[in-house]
């Protein structure tokens, strides 16, 4: 299976990295061998195996249901690019 | 074709979503406080906030409060479920993906009945299949109009919990949605895993509408109408989507599948701005989360902390009872009326008489009073049982009842004893102080005897009036009663 | 200080003994520091009042009689931890300047142990390359050879402790991270099992994979100092409760009646015969010490590279989702709406590296290619996880290359393909969440270091660095520093 040049648009859209065309043309011959290499997994035979999403296999610990963290807005918003009123502010949403 | 085609009739087919918020101290994978209203982004911390390092851990209570719900509808709770990323990119979701379940939910199937109140037509009742619920985290809010041209983020409610509860495609009218959406509402306070307050956002509703003709197996093109909060909004939504559907594929149209949204000032739906539609989400298992594993003996434990559930107290209330369908229904619409019952019955001399009055009387004053609940009624249940234990070993009768039940829900202190004997509303109950006063008024209403004669019942029952009135209303009508046959011979 | 080079153990030791204070020591490393840094580019934020504020505070409880083992020791961290009181940036445009709300655990752990930190190491871009050349703040250069890469993606802690610039340092190993610029600088590495060390603040490349680490001359530093690092964590899913582990207590065990495993097969796709030669005598000393060497076979293990791109790919995308410059970040200055501005914002934030991986990575979670890629591959990671299963049934430990050969020139791997097949030796381990290391074995005649690896099954840690010893204690690769240094 070979990526196509829209294939790749496509997928830095849905990523949402604004390449440019010379960057698509690019990324679509480097993808594309790096798929060829990746293709190998298909040759093994993998039926009747689970997944494995982990390296350990344990159940999710629980945590109790307590506030244990307070108001930490202004270490937390230190980074923010643009800020207003304790608001992170974008350009405007349109719902 | 034209005019002689005969007029199709349509068959309305809808599926509800609903995102119930779980009332839980502190969010679904983080620490930090859920209580609404607080100022922007101070309950937002590193984890909701998505800081780089940041990891998820998950809160016990909220899985016991979807295990509650799935319990309470008969579902199946699942042994073992996982959390999935949903990957969008959106301002209010800050990690870029939402943190929910998809092939492998915390709940399966399970099924809520509930009575229709249909506009025309009589009550009926109706079961609803659900496919699954799952629990999720809410994602933040966006503020308009802070800054020109700007939208502020706020993710206080960013990592909040959420079920995400998905019926089959089983309603088949706004009522039925409405019906269903009521009742999943009062099951889910019931069971206290939800405050419910719509206005909050605690119970939001997604409603999926599609038409097709009448006798048609396969369903019609769907539209989604998203975030309806209030049950007026619902059923509005609903009616004016199918009309759309309706007079676009009449006039040749098709319905093209699409998100929309439902504003109330004009009563219509609208296509949304294209948010997520037909998005693929690249669902896959959290790596920084393990499988949910849910034992039996934790199931049992859940179980055992239920409350009975408003099916079983309804069903109750008729058999042992006898009471109507619809007295039990009244008696089990809402956790608030159904604890209040609970407790006056537990109290009081006689359980149908109970049922009577918080149907009547408390009924009558909760709802009469603006905002008021039966959890906050002046009159506490065990009051109640006080003043029903004196109306029925005669000391009072009903119109002193009734009397108790206003002054205490006035203000009064709730000492029914003490209160009788400072209105002066104990029953005259003694024969000798009761037979003069019917001998007078057999005196002075010699028409109604002579009627009574003649055969009119209703005379009987109007010489009793009379000598209620005579006694100022404190007269024990079962002795007046009594006296009153013994005078007359009859 | 006399010499240029000392070990944790023995700056520990002489600050117990008052021969020197921990103020004068970080003194020294500042120095150190502030003369070749700009050469070799390791560091990225140092800040030395901070350091020094640590120190006097080291000195005070070194005073007061309440030090540990630990206190006043300087370290270095690898700049995917974040810090509080240095910058935290991932080596990326994308977190210039980010200054964390919050310590990493890891860094928490070892400030209480009463470690001075020197500052944030260099590395490629948010982990993602084996040589640090894709870092967005300049490439790292290896002490041995000015044009030798010194390995990636831990390449500022790799060169920093091959310069002694640090005692120690920290660094994450996901594919190889960790041991690879260990063998390329001729320093020990080691990753611990997955877990152990929690990822709590280390921003995250692949979740399931990500694994703190060390760096330093000798084992018995690791040692010392890995017991400090690793622990619970309870805010983090992924962190094993463990009860606490001395990792010294092997330390003098020998060999002796051990089986250590050899895939020899594994060994031949292209290794250079000098490597090959220092292997074997790692194999030929521990035969010597009275271990027996029994080969074993890891079929699978060969496909690790194409699961593990896969794998890692897939979670990194998502991780690095959360980088839209509306929170923190690098924002775009021009954008026509707010979907834009994400666009534009990662664009210009993230490097090729990381980009790549996440176009390939949003690729093989994609619909219509879940099934085939990326849950196919986790099904191979689980056959490649028994196939290590099984033989540690037989072994106690597995010996293998690091890499086919030594550090490599710059601009040598410059298409991917072949900078990912480097990794073969590597990324098995940490598909299976095994612990392993790298250690020095030999120079090449090119002058440029070799490195061995050693694997050993869940948890063993103590087990793998008193194999790792035996080799140390009869030979002094580990004490070979490069000239000029």
């Amino acid at each position: 299976m070979s990526l196509s040049l829209d294939d790749v648009r496509r997928i830095a859209d849905l990523a949402h990295i604004d390449i440019s065309e010379e960057q698509a043309v690019r990324m679509q011959g480097e993808m594309n061998d790096i798929f060829k290499m990746i293709e190998r997994i298909q040759a093994v035979n993998t039926d009747g195996i689970e997944p494995m999403m982990h390296p350990h296999d344990a159940a999710q610990r629980l945590r109790e249901d307590k506030v244990v963290f307070g108001d930490n807005r202004e270490e937390n918003m230190k980074n923010a690019p643009e800020e207003y009123e304790g608001l992170f502010l974008v350009p405007q949403v349109i719902e | 074709m034209e005019g002689k085609k005969a007029k199709m009739e349509w068959e309305v087919v809808i599926g509800l979503e609903t995102h119930v918020q779980l009332s839980t101290e502190s969010k679904v994978f983080s620490g930090a406080s859920c209580a609404f209203g607080a100022e922007p982004n101070t309950h937002s911390c590193y984890i909701d906030l998505a800081l780089p390092g940041a990891l998820p851990v998950l809160n016990r209570m909220a899985v016991e409060k979807s295990m509650k719900f799935g319990l309470a509808i008969g579902a199946e709770v699942a042994k073992k479920s996982v959390f999935d990323r949903k990957n969008y990119f959106y301002p209010d979701l800050p990690k870029g993906y939402q943190i929910s379940q998809f092939p492998l939910p915390i709940v399966k199937g399970g099924k809520i009945s509930f009575t229709v109140q249909p506009r025309n037509g009589e009550p009926y009742r109706k079961t609803v299949n659900l496919t699954r619920a799952h629990l999720e985290e809410d994602a933040g809010k966006s503020v308009h109009g802070v800054v020109r041209g700007k939208s502020g983020m706020d993710l206080n409610r960013a990592g909040t919990p959420l079920l995400e509860i998905v019926t089959e495609p089983d309603m088949r009218s706004a009522e039925e949605a409405v019906g269903y959406a009521k009742a999943l509402h009062a099951l889910v306070v019931w069971i206290g895993i939800t405050r419910g307050n719509m206005q909050e956002g605690n119970f939001r509703c997604d409603a999926n509408v599609s038409v097709r003709p009448k006798g048609q197996q396969e369903f019609g093109t769907r539209c989604e109408i998203k975030n309806l909060n209030s049950f007026k909004f619902l059923q509005e939504a609903i009616d004016y989507e199918v009309r759309r559907q309706i007079e676009l594929i009449e006039s040749g149209g098709k319905v093209v599948q699409a998100t929309r949204l439902y504003d109330p000032a004009t009563g219509e739906t609208r296509l949304m701005r294209v948010k997520e539609d037909s998005m693929d989400y690249r669902y896959f298992p959290d790596p920084d989360l393990m499988p949910l594993i849910i034992s039996d003996e934790w199931k049992a434990r859940v179980a055992s902390e239920m409350p009975e559930l408003p099916e079983a107290m309804r069903e109750r209330l008729v058999r042992e009872l006898g009471l109507t369908e619809y007295d039990a229904d009244v008696l089990t619409a809402s956790r608030d009326i159904a604890d209040y019952y609970g407790a006056l019955s537990a109290n009081a001399p006689d359980k149908k008489i109970a049922a009577n009055w918080v149907m009547g009387e408390v009924a009558s004053a909760v709802n009469g009073t603006e905002g008021m609940t039966y959890a906050a009624a002046p009159v506490r249940p065990e009051a109640l049982a006080e003043i029903l234990k004196r109306l029925a070993d005669g000391t009072i009768n009903a119109k002193g009842a009734k009397r108790l039940f206003q002054l205490i829900w006035d203000g009064a202190e709730a000492n029914v004893d003490a209160l009788i004997e400072r209105e002066g509303l104990k029953q005259i109950s003694d024969a000798s102080a009761i037979e003069p006063l019917i001998d007078e008024v057999l005196a002075s209403n010699q028409k109604m005897v002579e009627e009574f004669r003649a055969g009119k019942q209703k005379a009987f029952n109007a010489l009793v009036g009379q000598c209620m009135k005579a006694t100022r209303g404190k007269a024990n009508p079962k002795q007046v009663n009594e006296l009153l046959r013994k005078k007359l011979g009859a | 200080m006399e010499k240029r080079f000392y070990t944790v153990a023995e700056l520990s030791r002489a600050l117990a003994a008052k021969k020197v204070s921990a103020v004068e020591l970080a003194k020294e490393y500042l120095a150190r520091i502030e003369a070749k840094n700009s050469e070799l580019n390791c560091f990225l934020d140092v800040r030395p009042e901070e350091t020094l504020k640590q120190a006097e505070a080291a000195d005070k409880l070194i005073a007061e009689g309440r030090a540990g083992r630990l206190t006043g020791v300087p370290i270095a961290h690898k700049d995917i931890f974040v810090t509080r009181e240095w910058a935290s940036t991932a080596a990326s445009r994308m977190l210039e300047g980010y200054m964390s709300p919050f310590d990493a655990a890891v860094v928490a752990k070892l400030k209480s142990a009463g470690m001075v930190t020197l500052g944030k190491l260099n590395c490629d871009e948010f982990a993602m390359g084996s040589a640090n050349e894709n870092s967005a703040y300049g490439k790292v250069l290896n002490p041995w050879d000015a044009n030798a890469v010194p390995g990636g993606s831990s390449g500022g802690s790799s060169s920093c402790v091959a310069a002694g610039l640090a005692p120690i340092a920290t660094a994450t190993d996901t594919g190889g991270s960790i041991r690879e610029p260990a063998s390329f600088t001729g320093v020990t590495g080691v990753k611990p099992t997955y877990g152990r060390p929690s990822r709590l603040g280390m921003i995250a490349f692949a979740s399931s994979l990500d694994t703190a680490g060390l760096m330093a001359h000798t084992v018995e530093d690791i040692a010392w100092v890995l017991g400090d690092m690793v622990g619970f964590e309870p805010w983090d899913s992924t962190s094993e409760n463990l009860p606490a582990e001395d990792f010294t207590r092997d330390l003098e065990k020998g060999v002796k009646g051990m089986r250590i495993g050899v895939p020899r097969k594994w060994f031949q796709k292209g290794l250079d015969p000098e490597v090959a030669a220092s292997i074997e005598s790692v194999i030929e000393e521990y035969r010597r010490q009275g271990a027996q060497i029994v080969e074993i076979e890891l079929p699978t293990v060969e496909l690790g590279v194409p699961v593990y791109y896969v794998v890692a790919c897939a979670e990194a995308s998502s991780n690095l989702s959360r980088f839209d410059g509306v929170r923190y970040g690098h924002r775009a200055a021009e954008y026509d709406d707010i979907q834009d501005m994400i666009k534009k914002s990662r664009n210009e934030g993230f490097g090729a590296e990381p980009k790549r991986r996440i176009l390939i990575g949003t690729y093989v979670l994609s619909h219509g290619y879940y099934d085939a890629y990326y849950l196919k591959a986790q099904k191979v990671r689980r056959l490649i996880t028994e196939e290590f299963d099984c033989a540690f049934q037989g072994v106690d430990a597995i010996i293998s290359p690091v890499t086919t050969g030594t550090a490599y020139d710059f601009g040598a791997k410059s298409d991917p393909v072949s900078a990912y097949l480097g990794d073969l030796y590597t990324v098995p381990m940490s598909l299976a969440g095994l612990p392993c290391m790298s250690m020095p074995c030999g120079i090449h005649s090119n002058g440029r270091p070799i490195g061995v690896q050693l694997t050993c099954a869940r948890f063993e840690e103590a087990k793998m660095l008193g194999i790792a010893a035996a080799w140390q204690r009869a030979t002094d690769w580990h004490l070979r520093h490069p000239n000029g240094y």
